[in-house]
């Protein structure tokens, strides 16, 4: 397909001519990852021959938007600021067409909490959970708190902070003796905590995409850390993780898999891109964990291998969803 | 999967076709959570403590310009060229001249110039050690040389400093317990100048005691010497290499008196090991850069250094003075630190039970960063720790920047009062991940 964006010859349904504007970094502890996946982006759009700048988020970058407004922003932010809806708040004032969820979908889905509440009342299953902030252990005491836990969610646990990316903060809990240490973990990192049932099976990543006809779940991708763990380590360190794709599971686990992951995506009101977490537990049965509204699409990341295993090229997805963002502008959607 | 049908199986990756070809010794050089959040530490909201940096700021740019470009026009065939192994000549006889200074006397056939004294590091190692020797190191070490020697897959056996730096009984112990185990010792890597991290100086005292040591255990002491012309007071200290010209293979580097840009340092050597550093460096680069020598030889011949040095020792005597200042005014009981009388750093010990490697996100949250004292143990030890720099920031940011540390110990202090010694043992929790050698950390 050749990009329209960029070109002076653009063509389809809401295309203009001008650069595209990936923004990446920032101030998140994910500030890496997001530099990555900036490049990343970047270049595959490059690659096809579409004009587009990386930038910063800083001080400078509202004045930069004033003065050169580009045709469409990709905020690809991990973390706060990129994915809690403040910067697309920011887009918002200022008219600028960008891909990905509007801010009040953002607040949901960035927060792993609220929106496991979400996608349960949507009828999907996700593992048990408690979620409290840390004044909650100190005024109540941490002892009896965390044995209330145990007691009600069983071990093992796996303890994240309510917000973040990255597998940053999170701890799997085999014991009662290791859940202090992994609440204080989480607690550096943000803070409320969520401890949820430790759900034991395949782990999948099920991205989900919408270039104009309704959302559609990409392949399957299973994940298998050489540590047994997903952590940063493993996500970022090409060679420690094997990925499957498409995954290797019945065909049915398959469709319940892409079914979760655009159920989640439709109920918190995502919309162009996501990615959903999923576990799938020995019975098949799949289990929602979280959802990413900005994923990473760094050279490790799970988005890219899916879209490649569906034939597609990465470039040229992105232009296919910023058309859609102009388009929508244009229509005052 | 159970009692599931399996539909046509997807291809399996990892991302890195190679990944079955490396050396067994990369096997630890990998992503971590750390080098990740330093990433934030290059924003200029955020107030680092971290990075050794030196300050070059100080520097008269256009007299560097004109120099730089005087070498081009009247030198340019010989600085573009391919050069000695060894290095420059004339910059090995100015390099003898700044060795003086610190008591040394040396001769420039003994000198070998290496990109930055990290490579001298590297170099010495690569000719001393095979895998499984073991390398003595003070406690806490410079990341930069841990790096190295996890790279050449020494060993690493740390000894004791206390406020006069290297303790002699510990020494003398932990080279008899090694020893007494079979291993060979193949030297003793220490930075008795205003250490990297842990900003103390080996005692005149001490000094000739911590060489008959060496010299009885009958092991080498690798001097790494890069502050050394960077204290706050009087005359430099005596290097051990000008006591002990056989046993002591001297590293210096103009990284911190000049420019890091350069990256020209020296390791001075005996005749024999000389010999050998040679044909390494020339196995590892041919010869050191031409340019970056004859720029460092043209500085030091145009330019007055010793008055530039004198200059960086007052700007970071008044950085040494400001942070010194904060941590007193505002840091809480049970924190302590120690009083550098030279060099880039602090080095900051926090109350029992608190985790600085564990509290780094909190830091970075609340945009002050520096470096935990695990990145400078080879043993996982180091976690009540952390390395302060102070060499960069301006005195307000270094103000600024203990602030927020403060703020984020008394959070840590709280959470510690909350979950008590219940969450003590937090050491590794996040501690996956390659963390050395950066320029974050160096």
């Amino acid at each position: 397909m050749q990009p329209s964006v960029g070109h002076p010859s653009a063509g389809p349904a809401g295309a203009t001519e001008g650069r595209l504007l990936v923004l990446a970094g920032g101030l998140s502890h994910e500030r890496d990852v997001s530099l990555r996946s900036g490049r990343r982006v970047a270049e595959a759009l490059r690659d096809i021959g579409v004009e587009v700048d990386v930038r910063d988020v800083d001080a400078d970058l509202l004045a930069s938007l004033r003065e050169e407004p580009p045709m469409c922003v990709l905020p690809l932010l991990h973390g706060e600021t990129g994915e809690d809806g403040a910067l697309r708040e920011v887009l918002e004032l200022l008219g600028l067409p960008y891909v990905g969820a509007q801010p009040a979908a953002c607040r949901a889905a960035f927060d792993k909490p609220v929106a496991k509440e979400v996608v349960t009342r949507a009828g999907l299953r996700t593992p048990r959970s408690v979620t409290l902030p840390h004044e909650a252990f100190r005024e109540l005491g941490a002892a009896g708190v965390m044995s209330a836990m145990v007691s009600s969610l069983g071990l093992p646990l796996f303890v994240k902070p309510a917000r973040g990316g990255s597998a940053l903060g999170c701890t799997v809990v085999p014991d009662a003796a290791a859940l202090p240490g992994a609440m204080v973990t989480a607690f550096a990192y943000g803070h409320t905590a969520l401890v949820e049932q430790l759900v034991v099976g395949q782990e999948v990543a099920v991205p989900v995409v919408d270039t104009g006809s309704g959302p559609r779940a990409l392949p399957v991708v299973s994940i298998e850390a050489d540590g047994g763990v997903y952590d940063y380590t493993a996500r970022y360190t090409a060679g420690s993780t094997e990925f499957v794709v498409p995954a290797k599971l019945a065909d049915d686990v398959v469709a319940e898999c892409a079914r979760v992951a655009v159920t989640a995506h439709q109920a918190l009101g995502l919309r162009d891109l996501s990615r959903s977490d999923l576990i799938v537990d020995a019975d098949g049965t799949v289990w929602f964990l979280e959802v990413n509204l900005a994923p990473g699409l760094t050279e490790t990341s799970t988005v890219p291998l899916s879209v490649q295993a569906e034939g597609l090229d990465l470039g040229e997805l992105m232009v296919d969803l910023v058309r859609v963002a102009v388009a929508r502008r244009s229509s005052g959607a | 999967m159970s009692g599931v049908s399996r539909r046509n199986p997807g291809s399996a990756t990892r991302l890195d076709s190679y990944v079955d070809r490396y050396a067994a010794r990369t096997r630890g050089m990998t992503a971590s959570e750390i080098r990740a959040l330093f990433a934030v530490a290059s924003r200029p909201e955020v107030v680092s403590l971290a990075g050794g940096m030196p300050n070059i700021s100080g520097l008269p740019l256009d007299v560097v310009g004109g120099a730089i470009s005087d070498l081009v026009r009247h030198d340019g065939p010989a600085a573009l060229q391919y050069g000695s192994g060894q290095g420059d000549p004339g910059l090995r006889e100015q390099i003898c001249e700044v060795m003086r200074l610190e008591g040394i006397e040396g001769h420039p056939d003994d000198v070998v110039v290496t990109v930055g004294s990290q490579q001298a590091v590297d170099l010495v190692t690569r000719i001393f050690c095979d895998p499984g020797d073991v390398v003595v190191c003070e406690a806490p070490s410079y990341v930069g040389a841990l790096g190295v020697f996890r790279a050449f897959e020494c060993d690493v056996v740390h000894v004791e400093m206390d406020d006069k730096g290297l303790v002699p009984e510990a020494l003398r112990q932990a080279l008899r317990t090694v020893q007494a185990s079979g291993r060979r010792i193949k030297f003793i890597y220490t930075i008795p100048n205003y250490h990297n991290p842990a900003g103390v100086s080996l005692a005149t005292s001490r000094r000739a005691e911590v060489l008959d040591i060496a010299r009885e255990a009958d092991v080498l002491v690798l001097e790494d010497n890069p502050y050394g012309l960077l204290g706050f007071d009087d005359e430099p200290y005596r290097a051990l290499r000008a006591d002990e010209p056989d046993g002591v293979i001297y590293l210096g580097s103009f990284s911190k008196t000049f420019a890091p840009g350069f990256r020209v340092g020296w390791a001075l050597a005996p005749h024999a090991v000389r010999e050998k550093l040679v044909l390494a460096q020339e196995a590892a680069t041919l010869c050191p850069p031409s340019f970056s020598q004859l720029a460092v030889r043209t500085y030091l011949a145009t330019h007055d250094w010793r008055g530039q040095v004198n200059a960086f020792r007052e700007m970071y005597r008044e950085r040494r003075d400001a942070m010194i200042d904060a941590l007193e005014d505002m840091m809480p009981a049970g924190v302590r630190w120690n009083i550098p009388d030279g060099g880039f750093y602090v080095w900051l010990t926090l109350p029992a039970g608190l985790d600085a490697k564990a509290m780094l996100p909190r830091a970075v949250s609340s945009r002050v960063a520096y470096v935990p004292g695990t990145a400078f143990f080879a043993d996982g030890f180091g976690s009540q720790s952390m390395r302060l720099s102070y060499c960069y920031p301006t005195p307000e940011r270094i103000r600024e920047g203990v602030r927020r540390l403060v703020g984020v110990i008394e959070e840590e202090l709280e959470l510690r009062e909350t979950f008590g010694s219940m969450a003590v043992d937090r050491h590794g929790l996040i501690s996956r991940g390659y963390e050395s050698p950066n320029t974050d950390l160096t």
